[in-house]
């Protein structure tokens, strides 16, 4: 009952957040919260949820498994929009309360209280690195919170990369885990080994400690060029259209998660190939003649990724970055991305904090031009391309997407 | 010429966040000047070589702190480099590592190397944010700007001096921040704390190679628009 009036309570908020103009997805949770602090544990309550963390493809890959989830035919509640703590869950959830089945991206740090909350049938481990650090927890420090929360969840399946030392290690309490070899572009916090401190010996994709015996573990699913092999050792291919290795990876966890559902890949894949863009990621707008593909990406490992991601040249290629709340008020993580593969292209820097950016950049010897805002970006990409990659960062990337009109 | 030696340890355990900042910077300054550089990043299980002439620790969580500290010890290397004169720069974890002691990941004291007349222990509430520092005269260094991400106390004893008051931002926390002695100079700005403080990249680069040519003109003007900008940012009265 207490439940019940939470979530009603919580829903009228939320309209009448909506009708004031905010999206909505997280008061209804916050007032809910306030009249009913189990509710989250009371809405997850006989259903089959899956949480899914990392540092980075929380949304997108929470979009997949909930695409790949579909052929069971049932209804999935979801939060989409990417609010991932207690109150977005619990918003997500209200909304969806027939809903047999809930995929809940969620913020690293709250995996512990979350997984005691919602007694979730599968846990998702994308990858953990470097993020945000003057609000986000040390990275090491999350990772022994995910392996004791996991140990303590002994229900749960962990679907997890199996080549990103942290996230094996974090995974590896588990009673059962889905080991993918999703594969690890970014390494620069993983060199050591998370459980003894040694220099990991790592080739390839493969890693192991010399010390204290940690390894990789041995996989079942795995990314392979555009191919997925599944634990069958039948190699499909993935044919997506959202761009990117790391989107690749995101669909295999994704297929992995709805194996354990009951999903055949053939079936998930299909859902997964018609999957075009999420949450105006990869969207793809005209403006003025200009083709404009807006990509976001908030941290070194998500650059490093979108940088290979990027239309060739000519295409310009337009940087932002703001440095408000949500994208971290330190800029130092720029210092950490490699921007020499962008020499000899056309360079444009933008957003609040477009001088930290630009001063990086010519440590790296890359030629760029300021630009005060997307349509002096647009004027300048037009003189040499139709199209124009954009690569922002969070807010840097919702102030573009609102000049732009939300399409989505 | 014999090329300036920069010697970047272990960014396998010490590198959080944009600490590859201050070597890219050395490097950018000295060839500006037509001086050549070497560079050598040395992991953890690697030694650590005498011959440096400037080397650079970053950041790092309590558990690398500690594993880097231990293996520093077992080395020597830096502690023979920096007795013979070398030009040692740590920020924030790295900066601690230089200490007498710091504060472990169990709340147990760990030593450190040595190198700087200082102690450092848990603050109870984390600072975070930007840092603003005038510096010690006798270095001619402009004002520091930067940001600070760290829980360290830290107390200076006898034979180190401050290397700045602060105007705004914790640093030590007694309203110093860091502290140098010789040619061993230790900071709470965090990361790629040379990027808005090219003076202090210029100290550093003078400690090591002597007097400095001028820089080419206009190569500056970004790094300096930077600078201004940060400063204006937090200053209340502009």
């Amino acid at each position: 009952m207490r439940a019940r009036l939470a979530t009603t309570v919580g829903g009228a908020a939320a309209t009448v957040s909506r009708l004031a103009g905010r999206d909505g997805s997280v008061i209804g949770g916050i007032i809910g919260l306030r009249l009913e602090p189990g509710l989250l544990s009371l809405l997850a309550a006989d259903r089959q949820v899956v949480l899914v963390t990392g540092t980075n493809g929380k949304t997108t890959t929470t979009r997949l498994i909930t695409a790949a989830l579909t052929p069971l035919g049932q209804e999935i509640a979801s939060n989409i929009y990417g609010a991932n703590m207690e109150a977005g869950l619990t918003s997500a959830l209200s909304k969806a309360p027939d809903a047999p089945i809930a995929v809940l991206e969620t913020d690293e740090k709250y995996i512990p209280a979350m997984v005691k909350a919602t007694n979730p049938k599968v846990v998702v481990l994308l990858n953990l690195s470097r993020d945000q650090m003057d609000r986000a927890a040390e990275i090491w420090l999350l990772a022994r919170r995910w392996r004791e929360a996991l140990a303590a969840a002994p229900g749960c399946r962990v679907v997890a990369n199996a080549d990103d030392p942290l996230v094996a290690w974090a995974a590896s309490s588990a009673r059962q885990v889905t080991w993918v070899a999703a594969g690890q572009r970014w390494r620069e916090d993983s060199w050591c080994c998370p459980n003894c401190g040694s220099h990991l010996h790592r080739d390839g994709d493969d890693w192991a400690c010399g010390e204290c015996g940690g390894r990789r573990p041995p996989v079942s699913w795995m990314l392979s060029g555009d191919q997925v092999i599944d634990p069958t050792g039948r190699a499909t291919s993935l044919d997506l259209k959202l761009p990117g290795r790391a989107n690749r990876s995101n669909a295999v966890i994704a297929l992995a998660v709805a194996e354990a559902f009951g999903v055949h890949v053939t079936q998930a894949l299909s859902e997964l190939r018609a999957v075009t863009s999420v949450a105006g990621r990869y969207t793809q707008v005209n403006r003025r003649g200009c083709e404009i593909r807006l990509l976001l990406a908030k941290n070194p490992a998500g650059w490093l990724e979108a940088l290979d991601v990027l239309a060739p040249a000519p295409a310009p290629v337009l940087l932002a970055v703001n440095a408000q709340g949500p994208d971290g008020r330190d800029t130092s993580w720029l210092w950490d991305v490699d921007y020499r593969r962008l020499r000899g292209r056309n360079v444009l820097v933008g957003g609040e904090r477009k001088l930290d950016l630009a001063v990086r950049l010519e440590a790296d010897e890359v030629p760029f031009r300021l630009v005060n805002d997307l349509d002096e970006a647009v004027d300048l990409a037009r003189t040499v391309a139709p199209n124009l990659e954009v690569l922002a960062n969070y807010t840097a990337f919702q102030q573009y997407r609102a000049v732009l009109g939300r399409t989505q | 010429m014999r090329p300036l030696r920069l010697v970047w340890i272990y960014p396998d355990l010490l590198s959080t966040y944009g600490d590859r900042g201050n070597l890219l910077m050395l490097e950018r300054r000295a060839r500006l000047r037509g001086l050549p550089v070497e560079v050598a990043e040395v992991n953890s299980d690697q030694p650590v070589p005498r011959d440096g002439d400037i080397y650079l620790m970053g950041g790092g969580e309590d558990l690398p702190q500690t594993l880097a500290t231990r293996r520093l010890q077992a080395d020597g290397g830096l502690r023979e480099a920096a007795n013979r004169g070398a030009v040692v720069f740590a920020v924030c974890a790295g900066y601690q590592v230089l200490g007498l002691e710091f504060g472990g990941a169990d709340g147990a004291q760990v030593p450190g190397l040595g190198l700087l007349d200082i102690r450092s222990g848990r603050g109870e509430r984390r600072a975070v944010g930007e840092i603003v520092a005038d510096v010690d005269p006798a270095l001619n260094v402009p004002r520091l700007t930067g940001f600070e991400n760290h829980q360290g106390v830290t107390r200076l004893g006898p034979q180190a001096r401050p290397l700045a008051r602060t105007t705004l931002g914790t640093g030590n926390g007694d309203g110093t921040e860091g502290a140098y002695a010789g040619r061993v100079l230790g900071t709470y700005l965090h990361g790629p704390a040379l990027v808005r403080n090219p003076g202090l990249a210029d100290l550093l680069l003078h400690w090591a190679a002597g007097p400095l040519p001028p820089l080419p003109p206009h190569a500056e003007e970004l790094a300096q628009r930077l600078r201004d900008e940060r400063l204006a940012a937090v200053s209340p009265s502009q």
